[in-house]
């Protein structure tokens, strides 16, 4: 038997909390091996390992028999280790051709020449099936899945390195394999990642990424390949492998695995009683609907024909109810929290509160005017979207209520704004030195909870938390679930979104799971399992159910 | 309910335990280096501690007081204000002309300059507001706009005033500082209440630091920003007025490259170029800073060119300072 091209043996790999311990992992040449688990079970930080972006804490590395230990992207590369990541590494106003190959395009006098990587351009794009491209347009005019595909052509041509460069074409090629063959260019492919890949592709041009990936694997080439999608891991897949919390769970030929085996493995047993500390409604049909979502929608559709969004999206938020949103992440959750908030406008469906009787459809134009009917909204990404971060811990928390706090002439009453700031901090178990120092300077579940005290400040019914404990300490995470049981239990409707199954089933009395932009079902009582919500959130991808539908 | 937990204590950072030594680059250190310039023109010059220095630079200052001031509120908000050079030229021409040519009252004239400069700034403000366009190229345009505007309203020639507009830039009897300068050092202290304590100084300073985080609390960014903007015209209508009380001719040609004199003094004061960090009072010291550094190295005889050489490398030193102000602060704290 060969020995496998990829080894990894006792892989651990903390950030702020361990992502992966002691994870075990191998890859034969010229196979096709499937990653799969659900949100943060270590996939990706395993593939950024293997490619150099982050080091292993502890753990060894043997590739192609030889100890292994990458210090960089660039070093990986060397050794022929390439990734396909999920976030194009393109350049927009660059031709194709430029950046297919944005390394080698310049001959020894630093000039691009034009005429040899459009030529060798037109071959690679003909491989992937796009051929009717020319290889001097813009990058940015291609669609999301063609600029996709131009990113794994850039990969791909590299592991077919001899016969492009012997057959001559001119003194040009010449320079351009000089180049190609420097000791910090990358050498023939060896081992290929790809970060589902066909996330943003049509039916065809996954087509001919598979027969790509077929040629690839009779060259011997191992591929590593993520994705949510079953039956496209059925097609292309010989072996799969399921993480879970940072461990190896299973390797099992892909023949012998099914979904629903697949959902159970990355599921685990989990002791009920650990995730049941929340009080559960007894009956939520004895509290009083405050807001109901009706056939919401918001489609954004790219070029060619991919989509980002969520339609026809129907729930009800209850008074004094907790409604957990889960789904894999892209799959509408985030886009849904901001359409009901009015941070991006809607397309279709409306809101209807019970301020209003119901009997008033709405959609929110914007964020102010989803706050004057009662609404607030925590942002996913605090430091890009929420906080001002070289702003006082004072002055964050009390924004929202600072024309509250001004008198006619314009003049902020500074003292109460203090007290105001100081009664949150103590509510939230905010630790600060001063008032005044930047809230930079404060500790990630810190500045989450900031950020926290600024809604909880405002007495709006209806909360919606995006995220609220990702990035956070231990102790913080606590605080922040005890602070949205409490809202709930002073007659709020909270509904977060959260990519921890564990933290929707503990905090949440229902669960609404989104699939592909589609509301794949809202689970409660003997329901709300984690093996429930994970079948829920694959549903809608493995068929053209989602959001292309 | 549950019970309330006990939560134990999150470790701070170290950041945040010690509160971090500020070098003197606030307003004292500013002060300082006045100070220092003074005494060193006032040793190596004769001449320097003279009635005529004084009022030369009384009468440089005010009109560039003002427009540092709404150059600082548009930095603020991470903006760029290229037309104020021009605008004040617009509105000088547009004051004198309602003087000379039309008769009028000088507080009319005074308030046609003003609107004028007021109108100049919301057309900056909204167009960059409402349709995002940056900041740069919408008061660039405006910059040569406001300027052919200055040419028409003239018919491209200098009108000469004579004494009615005087009083503005001339020394007050017994007190020895002009209206103006009493003017614009009222604007200055004005404007610094307003960002220390105002609802307007916390939205601008919270626009510069993260306008989608503004947006997403409920605060419509586009209403401000268009403020600013339309203050800055306002300003620069008044630095028009000053200007004229001083020169006591109305000059299209006047005002030119006084933007960049401008961003200049605002950024020796401190003032960030993205956003969200500045102070008024610190750019009414910048403006003062370039005013005794100029004035001081023509009394010393030097040449024109050696002026703007020495000039342009005190603004690097002083956004390189700036910059550096942290770990530098770090290596003070250490040794």
């Amino acid at each position: 038997m060969n020995q496998p091209l990829l080894r990894v043996t006792g892989l651990s790999k903390s950030f702020t909390a361990p992502v992966l311990t002691n994870l075990d992992f191998e890859l034969n040449p010229g196979e096709v091996h499937a990653l799969m688990g659900s949100n943060g079970a270590g996939k990706s930080t395993l593939c950024n390992i293997i490619c150099g972006i982050h080091a292993a804490d502890s753990g060894s590395f043997e590739f192609a028999g030889q100890p292994y230990a990458p210090s960089s992207l660039q070093a990986a590369e060397a050794l022929g280790i390439c990734m396909v990541m999920q976030e194009l590494n393109l350049f927009g106003t660059l031709s194709v051709a430029e950046n297919l190959f944005f390394r080698t395009m310049a001959d020894r006098f630093g000039i691009v020449r034009h005429d040899s990587i459009g030529r060798r351009a037109e071959e690679a794009l003909r491989g992937v099936g796009l051929a009717n491209i020319d290889p001097a347009q813009p990058l940015a005019e291609l669609g999301v899945g063609q600029q996709q595909l131009v990113e794994i052509a850039s990969v791909l041509q590299r592991a077919l390195p001899d016969e492009r460069t012997t057959t001559s074409i001119g003194p040009a090629t010449s320079h351009a394999r000089l180049r190609a063959s420097g000791p910090d260019a990358p050498r023939a492919l060896k081992l290929l990642i790809l970060d589902e890949p066909t996330a943003a592709l049509t039916d065809p041009q996954i087509d001919l990424l598979f027969e790509q990936i077929g040629r690839l694997k009779r060259q011997g080439i191992g591929v590593v390949y993520i994705s949510h999608r079953m039956h496209e891991i059925s097609r292309i897949a010989d072996r799969i492998s399921i993480l879970r919390d940072g461990g190896l769970v299973a390797t099992e030929a892909v023949a012998d695995m099914n979904v629903d085996r697949m959902v159970g493995l990355m599921a685990g047993e989990v002791a009920k009683d650990e995730y049941a500390l929340a009080p559960k409604m007894p009956d939520q049909q004895d509290h009083a609907v405050l807001l109901k979502v009706e056939n919401l929608s918001r489609r954004v559709t790219s070029r060619s024909g991919g989509h980002t969004g969520f339609l026809d999206v129907s729930i009800e938020l209850r008074a004094g109810e907790v409604l957990g949103v889960g789904g894999l992440i892209g799959s509408g959750r985030t886009e849904l929290l901001r359409s009901i908030f009015g941070a991006d406008v809607a397309h279709r469906g409306c809101l209807r509160l019970a301020s209003d009787k119901f009997d008033r459809p709405r959609l929110m134009g914007s964020p102010a005017e989803a706050i004057s009917q009662g609404i607030g909204m925590l942002v996913e990404d605090r430091k890009a979207q929420g906080l001002f971060l070289t702003g006082s811990v004072c002055s964050n928390i009390s924004f929202t209520l600072l024309e509250t706090l001004t008198n006619r002439l314009g003049l902020v009453d500074v003292s109460a704004e203090e007290q105001l700031a100081l009664t949150m901090c103590d509510k939230l178990s905010i630790q600060f030195d001063s008032m005044q120092q930047p809230v930079s300077s404060l500790s990630g579940g810190n500045q989450q909870k900031t950020l926290i005290a600024r809604w909880l400040a405002n007495d709006l019914s209806i909360l919606l938390f995006d995220e609220p404990t990702r990035g956070v300490d231990a102790s913080a995470k606590a605080r922040i679930q005890d602070l949205i049981r409490e809202q709930a239990a002073i007659g709020k409707a909270v509904l977060v979104v959260s990519s921890e199954t564990q933290e929707l089933l503990k905090i949440s009395d229902r669960v609404a799971v989104m699939s592909n932009g589609r509301l794949a079902g809202i689970f409660s009582g003997p329901d709300l399992s984690e093996e429930e919500l994970l079948a829920a959130s694959f549903r809608f991808y493995a068929s053209d159910a989602g959001l292309s539908a | 309910m549950r019970p309330m937990q006990d939560y134990p204590p999150e470790p701070m950072p170290i950041s945040a335990r010690k509160s971090p030594i500020k070098l003197p680059w606030n307003s004292f250190g500013l002060m300082a280096v006045l100070l220092a310039l003074i005494l060193f023109f006032g040793v190596m010059s004769e001449y320097f501690f003279s009635a005529i220095t004084f009022r030369t630079l009384i009468n440089q200052v005010p009109a560039l007081t003002v427009i540092a001031v709404g150059m600082t509120f548009v930095l603020l908000i991470a903006g760029i204000d290229l037309s104020v050079g021009s605008v004040m030229a617009l509105c000088a021409a547009v004051m004198g002309v309602l003087i000379a040519d039309s008769q009028m009252p000088i507080a009319i004239a005074v308030i046609g300059a003003l609107l004028m400069g007021l109108v100049c700034g919301s057309v900056n403000g909204f167009v960059t507001a409402k349709w995002r366009i940056p900041s740069f190229v919408v008061t660039l345009g405006m910059l040569e706009i406001a300027r052919g505007g200055a040419y028409l309203v003239t018919n491209s020639e200098t009108k000469y005033l004579g004494d009615s507009v005087g009083f503005i830039g001339a020394p007050i009897a017994g007190l020895g500082v002009s209206v103006s300068l009493l003017a614009a050092i009222f604007v200055v202290l004005f404007a610094q209440w307003v960002l220390s304590k105002t609802l307007f100084g916390r939205y601008m300073i919270a626009i510069g630091t993260n306008e989608e985080a503004v947006r997403l609390s409920g605060v419509n960014p586009i209403f401000w920003k268009v403020l600013v903007f339309a203050l800055a015209g306002l300003l620069a209508g008044l630095g028009g007025v000053f200007q004229l009380g001083y020169l006591q001719t109305a000059d299209p040609n006047s005002g030119i490259g006084l933007e960049l004199a401008a961003i200049a003094a605002v950024v020796i004061g401190g003032t960030s170029l993205s956003g969200g960090r500045g102070s008024v009072v610190n750019s009414f010291l910048g403006v003062l800073i370039i005013a005794v550094l100029q004035t001081g190295l023509a009394q010393l005889g030097v040449s024109e060119p050696s002026k703007r050489i020495i000039t342009g490398l005190v603004i690097v030193a002083a956004v390189l300072f700036d910059q550096f102000r942290e770990p530098l602060g770090r290596l003070l704290r250490r040794s």
